[in-house]
């Protein structure tokens, strides 16, 4: 099941916006719209006004993410080339009017990052493969025809490797550059995502939703030494690892509005609370010297606009835009990923194969300008030195969907 | 519905192929060479350019000259293929020469003794000639009037030590001249940066040679002597004239000073500390048996400063022997007989201290000497026997304040001649000398890393500059050296080459054993 989530960290850190096909061809905005049981991820209370008694949706994205590296002082030239699969499973259930209940399955967090192996930033990250598989049983309860609230807990499975070179120069007898991996697969934590949803008028829906910040704690990864030099063999024993990656909290606000019975419009505003992420601290159970890696992200907000027309009911068009800032500061701008703020362009459509089973189609196209940004934070004898260049991101994602409500 | 989906795939085949674009993507189109032209370029010079380190030539060093990194940037802006001398024999990267004394193996760090030592092997770099003028044309051990003089190539003057091994293993011809095989490859860029060995030879001797200044015949010189300034003049003239004479374009560098160089500046004067001398008592015991009976005697004789008693909180100087002191043997051996040693000893210390003082700190105590203090002096009688505290380390292994000073005079006479003859031909200068004395204080580079020109340690693995003979640069320190001659051509020659950054370079090797 890992295999298939390898999603790839494009804005926002390595968040990973594909959390639903529909919403994601506007935008992915979602929090105040009901329209399937894509709504547990957007807002759980949301899912309490779905019409049908059972909703299933199912889609994944195949996403393409590539970044090129350029630096004219010393022309350096690298590139990295991604493809990922994020996927998410939605269903859920009309108990009695009052209570639906509801399995979210969604992977909104990951990064494939795979550099030009001994790249000139390889004392970074050479490559890097971060998983995380949120599932998600929840509750909606309708407490009104106006007013619903919904969360559950979220149980999460995830895994990490990451590799770099140990220093910008050091290398076996072969002339082989000295590098760690660290892996730590099955780590697990937990965390919880509640919503309310309010509808001021029957064209009107207003949502807000909180998803808790998660840790996930690997204890007792494997750290694995390469390459080393015969004589560095006794400070660089292979030996396990802790380390603390924060998935961040995420608070979204937003509504959706029918201004006709075939046009609808949605706004979202993220709120993802990165500024726990102060470093990538990474400790070794032997002697090998602790590992601390300044990340010191900022929170990061996203505004979300998406729109959909439905002239029958056969179809239904989407189109969206959003505005993603990055969390990364200026002088923190890390390759393992190297992402600035962006703006996405969705759309997407679906196609009623019968009124119970549809097909989604979507498609993001995520747009970066190039950026000049460095990480000043390597320490190298004792002294911190910079690696930088010019960045440039280009990301695109089709994704399919089924939809099935009865 | 059909027609929909193919359009969208076809779309989604677009995007997929959408590949990052720089608005000003980093071609070898960005560079340029200016008004510089990089087709055949030819560096002369000694093993600063001959990419020596850790005391030799090895395949691999050499690989890291800065003539070949150099080269690689000029590749970028129209510059030829740039050869240097072959060293293919050296198949396991030992470097020496074979059958030569003194030409050891490439020094290594042994973790295992912990200091450098020449790599266990055999060299197998032979003298077979190949005579064939290279691009790189530095010749190690080479001073400025070398590269003038027919039969610096000839094997058969290596044995006389009127010819250069290194310069047989490639002089075209066993008359040919360094220059002149140079110049036989018709340079348009060419680097010069020779003239540190006219004056560092005689340093790191210890000042054993002799100073020529006044003697304008070099064919009267010894190696380690001090050219005379008017006859590094005359040399470096016709040098430089020489390299222009075509029209070639090039970059000439200052010669370093010794006070920037760790061969002179890692063994501190008074490395003698109470734990290092074996504790308490051994200070005591020195200062009644040794030191003070001797401050004593050189007292009376109105030269007691030379010495002071051992402290046992401070650290202290280790004794050498200064040349330049009247030597009181005589009454040394007087004094020491009448206070009651037995005559020979008497006779024997009176020998051995009649010149002796503790250093200071404007003396400079020589790299080798680290591996000489506190070790017993061989064939020399207990307790006269041990380096720097009982027993004087000699002239070849101190820098005294007279020596020093005729160092720097020379230094700073080449230099001026350097300035004036490159100012004379419109040619640049790469300040060596000045970028070496910023490592002393540290360099910080563009990446924001402080370079010093600190001696190697276990705490400076990614950032030591020279290599384990203390006087050459290592891989990374060449790289720094590029580095700033790139900066001479970018601004003097309009120019535009990318940089090199010495970080990913290596530094020293280091072997669990050897």
């Amino acid at each position: 099941m890992m295999a298939l989530v390898a999603g790839s960290a494009y804005a926002g850190g390595y968040r990973v916006s594909l959390q639903g096909q529909k919403q994601l061809a506007m935008g992915h905005t979602g929090v105040g719209v009901v329209q399937s049981a894509e709504v547990l991820f957007f807002n759980p209370a949301g899912a309490a006004f779905l019409k049908d008694r059972f909703n299933f949706s199912v889609g994944g994205n195949a996403l393409f993410a590539k970044t090129k590296f350029q630096n004219e002082t010393y022309n350096w030239k690298s590139s990295t080339d991604n493809f990922g699969t994020p996927f998410e499973l939605y269903a859920s259930y009309k108990a009695t009017d009052w209570l639906t209940v509801g399995l979210a399955v969604y992977s909104p967090y990951g990064s494939t990052v795979e550099w030009d192996k001994d790249w000139q930033g390889s004392h970074l990250v050479n490559d890097i493969k971060l998983e995380a598989i949120y599932i998600q049983p929840t509750v909606s309860i309708k407490v009104s025809d106006q007013f619903s609230i919904g969360g559950g807990p979220i149980f999460v499975t995830g895994s990490v490797n990451f590799n770099r070179n140990l220093t910008r120069s050091l290398t076996n007898e072969q002339g082989n550059r000295s590098d760690v991996t660290i892996d730590a697969k099955g780590v697990t934590a937990w965390g919880y995502d509640v919503g309310f949803m309010f509808n001021p008028a029957e064209t009107v829906r207003l949502g807000v939703n909180y998803r808790s910040e998660i840790t996930m704690e690997a204890r007792n990864g494997d750290a694995t030494f390469n390459d080393l030099p015969a004589f560095a063999q006794g400070t660089y024993q292979n030996t396990q690892f802790n380390a603390d990656l924060p998935l961040p909290a995420e608070l979204t606000a937003g509504l959706s509005v029918e201004i006709t019975d075939k046009w609808l419009v949605a706004f979202d505003y993220n709120m993802a609370f990165w500024h726990v992420y102060d470093a990538l601290t990474i400790s070794f159970a032997n002697g090998t010297p602790t590992s601390v890696n300044p990340r010191n992200y900022k929170d990061a907000g996203t505004y979300r606009f998406g729109t959909q027309f439905k002239p029958n009911d056969k179809f239904a068009f989407r189109a969206g835009w959003y505005f993603d800032e990055s969390p990364v500061q200026d002088g923190y701008f890390a390759p393992e990923t190297p992402r600035n703020d962006s703006m996405g362009f969705t759309g997407g459509l679906t196609y009623q194969l019968n009124p119970k089973l549809g097909i989604d189609f979507s498609f993001l196209y995520l747009h970066f300008d190039e950026t000049k940004n460095s990480y000043n934070y390597y320490n190298e004898d004792g002294n911190l030195v910079t690696f930088g260049g010019t960045y440039k991101n280009v990301v695109f994602s089709p994704g399919v969907g089924l939809t099935y409500s009865f | 519905m059909k027609n929909k989906i193919i359009y969208l795939a076809i779309l989604a085949a677009g995007f997929a192929a959408c590949e990052p674009e720089f608005e000003n993507e980093v071609t070898d189109g960005s560079y340029s060479a200016g008004d510089a032209n990089f087709t055949t370029y030819v560096a002369v010079g000694n093993s600063l350019t001959a990419g020596y380190m850790d005391g030799t030539v090895s395949r691999v060093g050499q690989s890291y000259s800065y003539p070949s990194i150099l080269a690689k940037q000029f590749a970028l802006v129209g510059g030829g293929a740039f050869t240097q001398p072959s060293y293919e024999e050296d198949v396991n990267n030992l470097g020496g020469i074979m059958g030569l004394p003194g030409f050891n193996t490439r020094l290594v760090i042994d973790a295992s003794a912990g200091g450098p030592e020449p790599i266990a092997g055999a060299s197998t770099i032979t003298l077979t000639p190949q005579a064939k003028a290279y691009n790189n044309m530095g010749v190690p051990g080479a001073k400025s009037y070398h590269l003038l003089a027919p039969g610096y190539g000839n094997v058969a003057g290596v044995a006389l030590g009127q010819a250069n091994p290194y310069f047989v293993r490639h002089a075209t011809s066993p008359t040919a001249t360094v220059l002149g095989d140079a110049m036989s490859l018709n340079p348009t860029f060419f680097t010069n940066w020779i003239g540190s060995n006219d004056v560092l030879l005689y340093a790191i001797a210890g000042g054993t040679g002799v100073d020529q200044d006044g003697n304008i015949n070099p064919a009267t010189y010894a190696q380690n002597d001090i050219t005379d300034p008017n006859v590094f003049a005359s040399a470096y003239n016709t040098i430089v004239t020489t390299l222009t004479s075509g029209g070639a374009k090039g970059v000439v560098a200052t010669i370093p000073n010794v006070t920037s160089i760790p061969y002179f500046t890692t063994v501190p004067y008074n490395p003698l500390t109470t734990a290092a001398l074996g504790g308490e008592a051994v200070v005591t015991q020195l200062n009644t048996e040794l030191y003070g009976p001797m401050k004593q005697v050189l007292t009376l004789f109105g030269q007691g400063g030379r010495l002071n008693l051992l402290s046992a909180t401070e650290p202290n100087p280790v004794i050498i022997v200064d040349e330049t002191l009247p030597n009181l043997s005589v009454q040394l051996t007087g004094a020491f007989t009448a206070g009651g040693y037995p005559a020979d000893q008497a006779a024997f210390m009176g020998a051995l201290y009649g010149q002796a003082r503790q250093a200071t700190a404007n003396d400079l105590i020589l790299l080798p000497a680290s591996s000489l203090l506190g070790k017993n002096a061989p064939g020399v009688p207990a307790p006269f026997n041990v380096y720097g505290v009982t027993y004087p380390l000699q002239d070849g292994s101190v820098l005294i304040p007279t020596e020093i000073s005729a160092i720097n005079t020379a230094t700073t006479r080449f230099n001026v001649t350097i300035r004036q003859v490159a100012a004379s031909k419109g040619v640049p200068v790469a300040d060596m000398n000045a970028i070496l004395n910023q490592l002393v204080d540290g360099l910080r580079v563009e990446d924001g890393q402080i370079y010093t020109a600190n001696y190697f340690s276990t705490a400076s693995l990614s950032t030591v500059l020279f290599s384990l003979d203390g006087v050459h640069p290592n891989a990374r320190g060449y790289a720094l050296i590029a580095n700033e001659i790139l900066k001479v051509i970018n601004t003097t020659y309009n120019a535009k080459l990318p940089m090199v950054s010495p970080a990913y370079y290596p530094g020293a090797t280091v072997l669990p054993t050897n």
